[in-house]
């Protein structure tokens, strides 16, 4: 269990290896992460990014490595942590309030109105999932994933289906409760942007390996419009496409360039 | 206003071909352009059923069909959902029982009849069996079917969300599995009706099948279409009780 007064997890990655049947999806990959650090993990399609996050849920087993929270090893599902997922999973023959209550005691029927009203779903809670748009069904999830306090949040490619205005109200609105609760997180997206507007680290998933680690020194909430941001955009999306456009390709940007971008930030 | 003439057009206009229909039944009977020994009037039907009921007739002949329907039902759905769960759920049952099951549902039950005679007789037990034999097949197969389609992505998260055992059974497969099981039931009314006017109309001695067949001695036409049209009653009644249950079982649906 976390000590009193932690509401994150550490999560360390040790030489994780997967396979199914004879294709190596994951291989000998490391990755440590902090407490209350929110981490961002890019990645083409298909390199295991959702293998991961499944790993880290204790849905499935490493066949090599381990998983430690909090330095203790990950046994059987990983109770600490809460997963969302791209296409919601809600359970359409359940109200809002519901699926949000799904796996709570029944007693704590309040916290789950609580977990709706802090996504701004409190006058939904009778409603059928079919009667929600795509952004509403997505915050029901992450009502339902929030409700059991957990110290790890999973996210895959939670907003991938959403349109760019809803996706921007749903970052805002997991940045905030993220501040707010300061749970340790995970988001697997798509999309560049997104991983450097959110998160502390971006970390590139290649050939079953960690192949970039790249922290995100800006301040928030942070401005898409800023310099900096830009170049941290392109700096990894370059990095992901293999654009080998820089010489010295050092895509981690270094500490001269990082001040450089924070004066002109600031 | 306009509004109201169209809601009440709607709840008409599906009756209007019916209604002519039994209206030109009635006139031509009445002028002789259709004799009675080939069709009956329907006001003759309605006096036919009007005197069966007054001597009680009638209603012990509806009540043991549809005590037998209701037996049969029950006795072959109750073990093919049964068994629809078993093997949808455990792997080992699946294995051990389902191809025996899709073995025996090649057999058309209705062609098991004259050893069902031999085995039973021509009471209760021989009719109650042989619809208990038609239903248990067709809620058997999409009862294991819906189990086996519910979203696998569902069950993960159920997984996720600390779900196991009954509680992963109760809120996600048994639900998810739902319409499935439900078109199965519908068919297998049909199934259950079809079942016992056949074998009430080639073994029996009550029911609505015996009725039209005894009345054929006698050569009461009017007794066989009553068996004929009670029979679709019963047909229409239960399809709209299932049909009932669906929409309210899947609410979540629309
Ligand atoms: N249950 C599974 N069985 C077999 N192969 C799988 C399974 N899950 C994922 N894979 C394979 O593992 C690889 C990584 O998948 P995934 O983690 O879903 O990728 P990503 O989320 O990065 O797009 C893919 O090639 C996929 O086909
Ligand atoms: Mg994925």
């Amino acid at each position: 269990m976390k000590p009193f007064g932690q509401q994150g997890i550490n999560v360390s990655m040790k030489k994780v290896e997967k396979n199914y049947e004879d294709r190596e999806v994951l291989k000998g990959l490391d990755l440590q992460i902090r407490e209350g650090e929110f981490v961002a993990i890019v990645g083409k399609s298909g390199c295991g990014k959702s293998t991961l996050l499944r790993l880290v849920a204790g849905l499935e087993k490493v066949n090599g490595g381990s998983i430690e929270l909090d330095g203790g090893p990950l046994k059987g599902l990983n109770k600490q942590a809460r997963m969302m997922f791209q296409d919601g999973r809600l359970l359409p023959w359940k109200r809002v309030i519901d699926n949000v209550r799904l796996g709570l005691p029944s007693h704590m029927k309040n916290k789950a109105i609580q977990a709706l009203t802090q996504v701004g779903l409190k006058d939904r809670v009778e409603d059928y999932p079919s009667k929600l748009s795509g952004g509403q069904k997505q915050r029901v999830a992450l009502a339902r994933a929030l409700v059991h306090d957990p110290a790890l949040l999973l996210l895959d490619e939670p907003l991938g289906a959403l349109d760019a205005l809803t996706r921007l109200e749903m970052q805002a609105l997991i940045e905030s409760l993220w501040k707010q609760r300061k749970f340790t997180s995970i988001l697997v997206t798509h999309d560049v942007e997104e991983a450097v507007v959110i998160s502390d680290r971006v970390i590139l998933i290649e050939n079953g390996k960690v192949s970039l680690n790249q922290p995100i020194h800006l301040p928030r909430p942070r401005q898409r419009t800023n310099p900096a941001f830009s170049m941290y955009v392109d700096e990894i999306l370059s990095r992901i496409l293999n654009r080998k456009n820089n010489k010295n390709y050092s895509m981690v940007v270094n500490k001269e360039s990082e001040s450089l971008f924070n004066s002109i930030n600031n | 206003m306009k509004w109201g003439i169209k809601s009440s057009m709607e709840k008409f206009l599906p009756w209007f071909i019916p209604i002519l229909l039994i209206g030109g039944w009635q006139f031509l009977s009445w002028t002789g352009a259709i004799p009675e020994r080939i069709l009956p009037a329907p006001s003759q039907i309605i006096q036919a059923g009007f005197d069966l009921t007054v001597t009680g007739e009638l209603y012990d002949h509806m009540s043991i069909s549809l005590w037998r329907a209701l037996a049969g039902f029950l006795i072959g759905g109750i073990i093919g959902f049964l068994f629809g769960l078993l093997n949808g759920v455990f792997r080992f049952a699946d294995l051990f029982f389902d191809t025996s099951i899709q073995m025996l549902r090649n057999i058309p039950h209705l062609a098991l009849i004259p050893l069902v005679i031999l085995w039973f007789g021509i009471g209760e037990t021989s009719k109650i069996f042989l619809v208990a034999l038609g239903v248990l097949f067709p809620v058997y197969i999409n009862t294991y079917h819906g189990i086996k389609t519910v979203d696998k992505k569902l069950i993960e998260m159920g997984k996720a969300y600390g779900l196991r055992g009954k509680e992963l059974f109760f809120h996600v497969i048994l639900p998810g599995a739902m319409s499935s099981i439900l078109v199965g039931i519908r068919f297998s009314l049909g199934v259950m009706w079809l079942t016992l006017i056949v074998a009430e109309t080639i073994s029996a001695q009550s029911g609505i099948g015996y009725m039209a067949m005894n009345a054929r001695e006698f050569m009461q036409m009017d007794v066989i279409v009553l068996s004929i049209i009670i029979y679709a009653l019963f047909g229409k009644l239960s399809d709209m009780i299932a049909r009932y249950f669906e929409g309210r079982l899947l609410r979540w649906n629309n």
